[in-house]
């Protein structure tokens, strides 16, 4: 199929970017989405033009990495998978793609479609972690046992990859699914107990000061979410929140 | 210089005790006077810089990826090996030593696998403790699986995203230090040298990959895990950014490479599709449990389903034939991963392949759905229930295993894989050469470590399933940071390293030499054409069947291409600023030089080991034939081009296990 792309383009964080247009001509239809822009861009390091900056590393979804916001949905059209797991199958011969950075205050451009996410490591120093040494000096991993559904539970909400959709898609960027999702597998667990209430004011205080915006509860985060992580752990994170500020 | 692997001397079940107790140790006051630097934040080397940071040191961390999450440990998925013989089906730390040791096909060295197997227990306890939910059964306890070449249940798994969840645990560990200011971490980073002072390794150039800008790190120790070069074929299962540069910079520093031949070609991968692939996916050898490997019995069915005159649920019992199950009865479709590729390949080369290009063979889950419904529909209590209600329930439990894996192919291959048997074909994916290093991960450089898939130690010519994620994490918790305080025991009255020195200035000036080349030299073609080019002839020559007049021809040719490449290489924009193609081309160069010594290491070993098969040393049943005079490890030293490195042999010794033919009949 042929199409044609329009492309954010902005030479770095401190430059005005725009959006400019290329053709790419026959695309297959088993392609990814991302190995369609390596056609792109052979084509312009073949003419001796920059290639189109894109973050990107393990082509398998689970990494995190991608991070496009393509004709107005961030990883695309398709659900539950990321940019890299996107198939050109999901268009058709002539159209026209937007392809955009994530936008967020808290995710500046570094360059093209680049965005800087260390937002989301300074939330996950704020508490992210269960403070036991690697010493391996630590209990029997049966000596604790955990209902199935607890632990099917947290694992649910600790697929999330951190790519950064959720804030993308949403209209406030908040990255309270993020978050929640965080505090919600570490809340699940008995290992988390001991720290839950310092954890939870910590991540949140954090998020508040990068500068993600509220939950306003439209949903549009658990949609985009390339692992389908669910809004419960949003209302979970508010309940754990409630509860450690009581 | 000769090789010496220092191993404690005893017997085997306590060297690794007896060595802790009489180590030299820092005191804590001491440690916060050292500085070590990591290179790479997968599980080995996010697992040492967390270890490191708690004990006291202080560790700067490097990672090419925006940060030490996504590292390509992430992207493992069926689980990690420990025995802790839950099931009581007979595990323990002999029987994982035993297994591995047979599964690398008597190649790795004896010591370093019972210590690896002897701390695998910890690892479960210590992910356990952070918060990785590993999955449990219904009592609340854990759960295990089986993978290939072993005849226990040890496999702890988080769905098919066992890589991700240990990994997320290291991750946090870090996190906790890097809150702490014990780590700091420089993502976006990637190291293009290592700084040899006074013989010792002091620091690395590195450089911003943001900002381009070329850095100076000093620290009494460097720890390299880096990862595997599985990309030196271009199309591998490996991360887009994972490289063999960190690793090549140290070799030609000084670090022995060891068996760089030895490369895993994994059976369950999907198949190839077009020239514009960019990487392969890995469908996880979990699946290998409940999935049944089988191509038709007859060619013209063969042709029919090529056709799409025919669909594979079509053809009955009788006409298909499973050849696993039929050739390795003992084992079956859980024959380790060399064998299952070799098998798979022969199949698709006598003309069986069931897809357009010829080279894919059926994972079928149709039993699984049958025997786990079965099952299900009489703890429900269903009576007489319909064969599509079993089917149903199956499916259900599938799905509950292996969700994601499924979802995956589906999304790739466009098939449904609960209606049609999934298709899939060996792929490169693990490498378990790598740079040398004795029995405390040291590389023949001193100070200068090397850790998990990065060295050569513990998987001999062939890994086994589910043992990277165990290595990875039983080198970074476990095992450096015993073995570097031995070390920096000789730092405490060092100081801190200066990064003014002549060494500094050296090192800085030739990687900005060979930046500049790449942006000066207007050539006319990109790197991934090289890189393309490259991984061709790897596959075609250093795949899954090698023979000496191949190797020899991958000699030449790999050679001219690299004499091509630095000729004629185009690198767009400039070196200040975010340029991909200047990060790609450096990598591109040192797989070129790996490359060829990959060839060469093959050529000179005349034997059939693990995933190195030489078609002229198989036996009349087309096995790996093994030869005794080849009990050794090929550490070569550098010289200059690849063609003069220096053979250097390290003589494995097998005191606590008898090698045999390794049979999985």
């Amino acid at each position: 199929m042929n199409l044609t792309l329009k492309i954010w383009r902005q030479k770095d964080s401190s430059s005005k970017g725009q959006m400019v247009d290329y053709k790419v001509t026959d695309i297959s239809e088993h392609m990814s989405f991302l190995e369609m822009i390596d056609v792109l861009n052979e084509s312009l390091v073949s003419k001796g033009e920059e290639p189109v900056a894109f973050d990107h590393d393990c082509r398998e979804g689970i990494c995190g990495m991608c991070s496009m916001y393509i004709n107005g949905e961030a990883h695309g059209p398709d659900r539950g998978v990321t940019t890299c797991q996107l198939h050109m199958r999901m268009f058709n011969d002539g159209d026209t793609i937007t392809i955009e950075p994530f936008r967020a205050a808290a995710f500046p451009v570094i360059k093209d479609l680049v965005v800087d996410r260390s937002a989301f490591d300074r939330i996950q120093h704020a508490g992210g972690y269960i403070s036991v040494n690697t010493s391996g000096n630590t209990q029997d991993a049966n000596a604790t046992p955990i209902s199935k559904h607890a632990a099917d539970t947290a694992m649910d909400a600790a697929t999330c990859i951190g790519c950064g959709a959720c804030v993308a898609t949403c209209k406030n960027s908040s990255a309270m699914l993020f978050v929640g999702a965080k505090v919600s597998q570490y809340a699940l667990l008995p290992q988390g107990q001991v720290e839950a209430a310092d954890r939870v004011k910590n991540m949140v205080a954090q998020m508040d000061l990068e500068g993600f915006g509220n939950c306003t509860n439209t949903g549009a985060c658990e949609v985009e979410c390339p692992k389908g992580i669910s809004l419960d752990n949003i209302a979970r994170m508010n309940r754990e929140l409630m509860k450690a500020s009581i | 210089m000769a090789l010496n692997s220092k191993v404690p001397q005893g017997p085997l079940k306590d060297k690794w005790t007896d060595y802790k107790n009489k180590i030299n140790l820092v005191n804590p006051a001491n440690k916060r006077h050292i500085d070590v630097i990591v290179v790479g934040t997968g599980l080995a080397g996010g697992s040492a810089s967390a270890t490191l940071a708690e004990l006291g040191y202080n560790v700067k961390a490097f990672a090419y990826q925006d940060s030490p999450r996504r590292a390509h440990s992430i992207a493992a998925q069926g689980g990690i090996n420990a025995a802790k013989n839950y099931q009581g089906d007979g595990d323990s730390t002999y029987r994982l030593f035993y297994d591995t040791v047979k599964g690398g096909d008597y190649r790795s060295r004896e010591a370093n696998v019972y210590r690896l197997a002897e701390v695998s227990a910890n690892i479960i306890d210590q992910c356990v403790a952070q918060g990785v939910p590993f999955a449990r059964d219904y009592g609340g306890l854990l759960d295990n699986r089986s993978f290939g070449g072993v005849l226990v249940s040890r496999t702890f798994y988080a769905k098919g995203q066992t890589g991700q969840q240990l990994l997320l645990g290291a991750y946090s560990a870090m996190n906790r230090q890097i809150a702490r200011g014990k780590i700091e971490m420089f993502n976006r980073h990637e190291m293009l040298d290592v700084v040899i002072v006074d013989g010792k390794a002091r620091g690395i150039i590195a450089r911003n990959l943001v900002t381009g800008e070329i850095e100076r790190h000093s620290a009494h120790a460097v720890v390299v895990a880096s990862g595997g070069y599985g990309n030196v074929y271009f199309l591998s299962t490996n991360a887009m950014g994972s490289n063999v540069t960190a690793a090549w910079k140290i070799h030609k520093k000084g670090a022995y490479f060891a068996n760089p031949c030895y490369t895993q070609i994994h059976p369950t991968c999907i198949p190839r599709s077009g020239d514009y692939q960019s990487k392969l996916t890995l469908m996880s050898e979990s699946l290998r449990n409940d999935g049944r490997i089988w191509v038709p019995k007859n060619l013209e069915d063969v042709k029919l389903i090529r056709e799409g005159k025919k669909k594979p649920t079509e053809l009955s019992e009788d006409e298909r034939d499973y050849y696993l199950e039929r050739r390795y009865p003992a084992f079956g479709n859980l024959v380790p991963r060399d064998v299952a590729s070799r098998a798979a390949k022969e199949r698709c080369d006598a003309g069986y392949g069931v897809n357009a290009t010829g080279e894919a063979v059926y994972l079928d889950f149709a039993a699984s759905f049958v025997r786990y419904g079965t099952e299900q529909a009489k703890i429900k209590g269903l009576t007489n229930p319909s064969e599509n209600e079993i089917l149903e329930l199956g499916r259900e439990i599938v799905k509950a295993k292996y969700g994601n894996l499924f979802q995956m192919y589906e999304k790739i291959v466009d098939e449904n894989p609960y209606e049609t048997p999934m298709m899939i074909y060996p792929a490169v994916h693990y490498t378990m050469g790598g740079v040398w290093v004795d029995y405390n991960l040291m590389t023949t450089v001193p100070g200068l470590y090397c850790i998990g898939e990065a060295n050569f130690s513990d998987h001999g010519a062939n890994r086994l399933g589910a043992s990277a994620l165990m290595q990875g994490l039983a080198d970074g918790y476990f095992v450096l940071p015993y073995t570097i305080g031995d070390y920096l025991a000789d730092d405490i009255r060092t100081g801190k390293i200066s990064t003014d020195t002549p060494e500094f200035d050296e090192a800085e000036k030739a990687v900005k030499d060979s930046i500049d080349f790449f942006i000066n030299n207007k050539g006319k073609h990109s790197v991934d054409y090289y890189h393309k080019k490259l991984g061709k002839i790897m596959w075609d020559k250093c795949g899954m069947s090698r023979n000496e007049e191949g190797l020899k021809e991958a000699i030449q040719e790999i050679s001219d291409l690299r004499k091509d490449f630095w000729t004629n290489v185009s690198v767009p924009g400039g070196a200040n600023e975010y340029n991909e193609e200047l990060a790609k081309a450096g990598r591109v160069a040192d797989f070129l030089e790996l490359g060829e010594l990959f060839a060469k290491d093959a050529l000179v070993r005349e034997e059939s080991a693990g995933g190195h098969f030489r078609e002229e040393y198989q036996t009349p049943e087309g096995e790996a034939k093994r030869l005794k005079e080849f009990q050794f490890v090929s550490a070569w030293e550098y010289k200059g081009e690849p063609k003069d490195a220096v053979l250097h042999k390290e003589p494995l010794v097998y005191e606590n296990i008898e090698v045999k033919e390794r049979s999985y009949k």
